[in-house]
């Protein structure tokens, strides 16, 4: 059986789409953070691979025909954007100033806790990148000496909090407007927040994409000022 | 043929994004690459919104779903977070947060700033 796993090419492609099927219809139901489609989905994948024991790698042999779809995904985002560019204009200051905030204030937070951890070099710079997009955060954490794989799991954990939390601590921060929401779901977690970012709404979609490529970019230019520190 | 022609459109701006990181001694993949050239192109009319609307918007929803595989794959990255798994998952949901935080309050901030000035 294992053998017909491992020359499948369409079982990874489907347990991916079951599994965020069941997760929409779970959040459907109860409408609760926790109800994440992607967080249920990825939980379900992996349940399932354990339980019929079947490797990581057979599954990824299908699915990266899903992920080969990222960059496209990625480069769409350039579209919403550009719907709201009015709006943009006439707020870049504002926005700008938040990107850069937010950057500076992820550096900065992860340099204390780090401090307050006792953690050794390696693994702060690990996680220095951890609110970008993956494909940059790996390239930053690679250039400073970190573990990549290490940065990755960061990474996306990073996105999948934002994904699920962003609309409870927008409210408890108060930040109410769609410009504001928009760039604190980017800022602090790329592409996998956005993701959530484009259901809240087509301005907050179009600002949390900006911030990707914006925050990104900082984020190589300050993450080797930080690495310095520690 | 629309939904061929716009991801015909979509790919080679992903082609072309590819390229530059291969050229260019910068640390951006090709993705960010994409997302400019792509802006750039619309801005300047150089392609039309109708080129690649549909299908990007539907690319655009799907999203989540791409970063199943990525995600699971921390099945395997699981042993190499053991030794510090609570400083990290700390660090990780605390700055996460924080960052969310700030920078929503600073645009919010700024933004009602401007609204009083003008």
């Amino acid at each position: 059986m294992s053998e017909f796993f491992e020359t499948s090419v369409f079982f990874g492609v489907f347990l991916s789409l079951f599994s965020y099927g069941i997760g929409l219809l779970l959040k459907k139901k109860w409408k609760l953070d926790l109800c994440n489609p992607l967080l249920i989905a990825v939980i379900i994948v992996i349940l399932v691979l354990s339980v019929l024991k079947i490797d990581c790698r057979v599954y990824q042999q299908g699915a990266k025909y899903i992920s080969f779809l990222l960059t496209p995904a990625t480069i769409c985002l350039a579209v919403p954007l550009y719907e709201q560019i009015e709006l943009l204009k006439k707020n870049y200051i504002a926005v700008l100033l938040g990107i850069f905030s937010g950057v500076l204030s992820s550096l900065a937070s992860i340099f204390i806790l780090a401090v307050l951890f006792e953690l050794d070099h390696a693994s702060y710079v690990t996680l220095l990148p951890k609110s970008i997009t993956t494909a940059i955060g790996m390239g930053v954490s690679e250039e400073l000496g970190g573990y990549v794989s290490v940065t990755v799991a960061v990474i996306i954990v990073t996105g999948v909090i934002g994904n699920m939390f962003a609309e409870t601590i927008c409210r408890v921060f108060k930040i109410q407007d769609s410009i504001a929401k928009g760039i604190a779901i980017g800022t602090s977690s790329h592409a996998i927040g956005t993701a959530k970012a484009m259901e809240l709404g087509e301005v907050e979609g179009a600002m949390s994409s900006l911030s990707i490529v914006v925050s990104g970019i900082l984020t190589v230019l300050g993450a080797g000022l930080f690495a310095n520190f520690m | 043929m629309k939904f061929l022609r716009q991801f015909g459109v979509i790919l080679l701006i992903s082609f072309i994004g590819e390229l530059l990181y291969a050229l260019l001694p910068f640390p951006i993949p090709a993705s960010i690459y994409g997302i400019i050239i792509l802006f750039l192109c619309l801005e300047f009319r150089i392609i039309s919104l109708d080129s690649v609307k549909e299908t990007s918007d539907f690319l655009i929803e799907i999203m989540p779903v791409m970063f199943i595989p990525a995600a699971a794959g921390l099945m395997d990255s699981w042993q190499n977070m053991k030794p510090a798994l609570i400083p990290y998952a700390v660090i990780t949901v605390v700055t996460t947060c924080v960052v969310m935080a700030v920078s929503g309050r600073v645009v919010q901030f700024g933004m009602r700033r401007k609204d009083r000035h003008e």
